[in-house]
């Protein structure tokens, strides 16, 4: 089993038309994904090798009951793009552009709230994330899907290509994977760790969690404690950024140490209060997890 | 993005926020002619983006025009060190000329947004002139909070929730009220992701003033800001770091002697923290990008050789959609497009294509090491550059 990803999902691809949505559409439909439509305003009507395009997502979603959008639209107009998918009643919305304002998505999360309180629930996964994969079903996103393999670990990340490296270390060590999911290195996303776990507990098939974090904010000490809470199955975790220095961005628009809080020595300290098996090296995440269903 | 404090009150004026009169100048001169304009004494402040100017000797108050001139002329191409710059200090270029003004009590305030709470934050205290940081950690409870809307604004019942919090009344409060509308309508109008009045002064006849000012910017949402953009001054920022910028790389020069090149922001720190676990000291974050192509290889191998300090190189990709055979194809292109370079390389790739990817690597003109993973790369390269330090 697994979350929010599977053989039941029609994928539409907002911005099918750009280089890097065409690239992906079609990557995500050789991994298995059903994608059914496309959308750039201004474009209805085309195909993108045999993928049907539309004006407009209300008009995507009445001809070929997509239920989860995936979003390339370049970062002035992503907002606008994740709204549209929310107001339409698209189940899953993943958004993989990065740069998106802040400001922006402050609007986004109050349009989705007026949204869900209209009785109309969307949930939103990034943006600036790699996406969502449940290995040998489906993908919807950018990872590259064969380094991943079926089975019992769930995988959580607010980064892209680290998240592989941890994919990569299980799959090796022969521990498929349930579902992954980048939540995405920003500040204000749409969901949370906390969202994923409540959705993994929900899932008796996900055996064992890894929750890869970065610098900046408190989403992963807040997780940790949850954890503590309301989750038994083992947790492996890692924060990147130790060695960063204090008010730089380490590349993703979230990951800075501001006001000496969210440091990565602060988050692998609550985490280990909190019983999470915390690795110190990157390298280490597959055999700790490895060791942790063992026992 | 930062700028100046003169580009910040210049923003926040805009916004109705009161600050002392002056002038910005690059000479003493000037200085000297903006004092006689100002109509006597005046505070001759050091421009650079760092704070804690006043404790490196970078702001001075003058008497007179003709000391104006002579601050002006010690302080303009001084290096300037604060606890924020680092031992070098930074050069100082601009000088902002203010009238003086008499102080009664200094306030702090600051707009920034509240992470957790998805919303913008104003926080104020009455120990102006101090850092919020010391506050917040020896007297919280002397900072007064008020989240608001980001799309309604600040709203007149918490602005006065703020003014009274503080303890201010009268005309002081009405003042502090209409200034904090201000400053809050100024963070959300121009995308800022912090705006700061620290110290905000109030005189003797109790009116406010903005003594200091600070405004940093969220860099995504520049592209509809073109007027803070031409703030920008590039003299204040990492040569390196720029020049990395212009090539889309996202590069942070650090104090170690370990270049490492990576794919990705998350596993460019991971790479970073796995240099340092194996007792080496990481000289830059550098991510070229999810698909590491030859040309952004390349421009990153420029940037990380040109750091005098680099004694060794470590290259980590993971190989995901962008195969690796392939980029190792592009990382001995750029090798042999460079002439090779004076320093260890270790590379360690993984994911798709990779024994290829590998194989390419030791068929090369350049005597890579190759590792198989990110702990014996993070080895080897720390025992490289050892090696290369010691030699």
């Amino acid at each position: 089993m697994a979350i929010w990803v599977g053989n039941e999902t029609r994928l539409l691809v907002q911005g099918i038309t750009g280089k890097e949505g065409e690239f992906h559409a079609l990557g995500c439909r050789d991994y298995g994904t059903q994608v059914v439509a496309g959308v750039t305003p201004g474009k209805g009507g085309q195909q993108v090798d045999g993928i049907p395009v539309f004006n407009s997502v209300d008009e995507a979603r009445a001809e070929t009951g997509c239920n989860a959008t995936m979003i390339f639209v370049p970062p002035p107009f992503a907002a606008d793009a994740i709204m549209e998918a929310a107001d339409a009643g698209i189940e899953l919305i993943v958004c993989i552009t990065e740069g998106v304002p802040v400001n922006d998505m402050l609007k986004v999360k109050e349009f989705m709230k007026q949204c869900a309180e209209a009785g109309q629930q969307s949930r939103l996964v990034g943006p600036n994330c790699p996406g969502v994969i449940t290995p040998g079903q489906a993908k919807i996103g950018i990872m590259p899907g064969h380094i991943h393999r079926p089975g019992k670990v769930g995988v959580i990340s607010r980064s892209g290509t680290l998240t592989y490296e941890a994919v990569w270390q299980l799959t090796n060590l022969e521990l498929g994977q349930s579902t992954c999911i980048g939540i995405g290195g920003d500040p204000v996303n749409g969901t949370s760790f906390i969202d994923v776990l409540e959705a993994f507990a929900e899932d008796g098939d996900t055996e064992g969690v890894i929750l890869i974090g970065e610098i900046g904010g408190s989403a992963e000490e807040e997780a940790a404690e949850w954890i503590r809470d309301h989750f038994d199955r083992p947790v492996v975790g890692f924060i990147a950024g130790r060695t960063a220095p204090p008010g730089r961005r380490m590349g993703h628009a979230g990951a800075i140490v501001s006001g000496g809080k969210g440091t990565a020595k602060e988050k692998m300290k609550t985490m280990r209060e909190c019983g999470l098996h915390v690795v110190e090296s990157p390298a280490e995440l597959g055999e700790t997890m490895a060791k942790a269903l063992s026992s | 993005m930062k700028i100046h404090e003169y580009q910040a009150k210049e923003v926040l004026r805009r916004y109705g926020v009161p600050t002392p009169r002056g002038k910005v100048t690059d000479d003493a001169a000037g200085a000297r002619a903006i004092t006689e304009e100002l109509g006597g004494r005046c505070v001759v402040k050091a421009q650079i983006h760092a704070g804690g100017r006043g404790k490196g000797g970078g702001v001075k108050l003058a008497a007179n025009a003709e000391e104006a001139e002579q601050l002006a002329g010690e302080i303009l191409g001084m290096q300037l060190v604060t606890p924020q710059t680092g031992p070098e200090g930074q050069e100082v270029r601009k000088v902002l000329i203010e009238e003086a003004v008499d102080i009664s009590r200094e306030l702090y305030l600051a707009v920034t947004l509240d992470r957790e709470a998805e919303r913008p934050l104003i926080m104020a205290s009455l120990a102006g002139g101090m850092d919020i940081e010391e506050v917040a950690a020896e007297n919280p409870e002397a900072i007064v909070r008020q989240h608001f809307d980001p799309h309604l604004g600040l709203l007149p019942f918490q602005a006065r929730a703020v003014s009274s919090g503080l303890g201010l009344e009268g005309k002081t409060a009405r003042q502090t009220q209409k200034l904090l509308a201000g400053l809050a309508r100024a963070f959300i109008e121009t995308d800022a992701s912090l705006a700061e009045i620290n110290p905000l002064l109030i005189t003797g006849e109790g009116d406010v003033l903005a003594l200091d000012a600070k405004m940093n910017f969220d860099s995504n949402a520049l592209f509809r800001h073109r007027d803070i953009v031409e703030m920008r001054d590039l003299a204040e920022e990492n040569p390196l770091e720029v020049q990395a910028g212009e090539h889309g790389l996202n590069y942070i020069k650090l104090d170690g002697n370990i270049a490492c090149m990576v794919n990705g922001a998350g596993l460019a720190m991971a790479t970073m923290d796995i240099i340092k676990l194996y007792g080496g000291e990481p000289a830059n974050f550098l991510d070229v990008g999810g698909s590491a192509s030859q040309e952004a290889v390349k421009a990153a191998f420029q940037i990380l050789v040109s750091d005098p300090s680099v004694e060794a190189v470590l290259i980590n990709i993971f190989g995901g959609i962008a195969r690796t055979d392939r980029i190792a194809s592009g990382v001995v292109g750029a090798l042999e497009e460079l002439g090779g370079v004076d320093l260890p390389v270790v590379v360690r790739l993984e994911g798709t294509n990779v024994e290829r990817g590998r194989e390419i690597l030791q068929e090369a003109d350049f005597d890579f090491l190759v590792a198989q993973h990110m702990a014996d790369a993070a080895e080897k390269v720390v025992t490289a550059a050892a090696e290369k330090g010691g030699a």
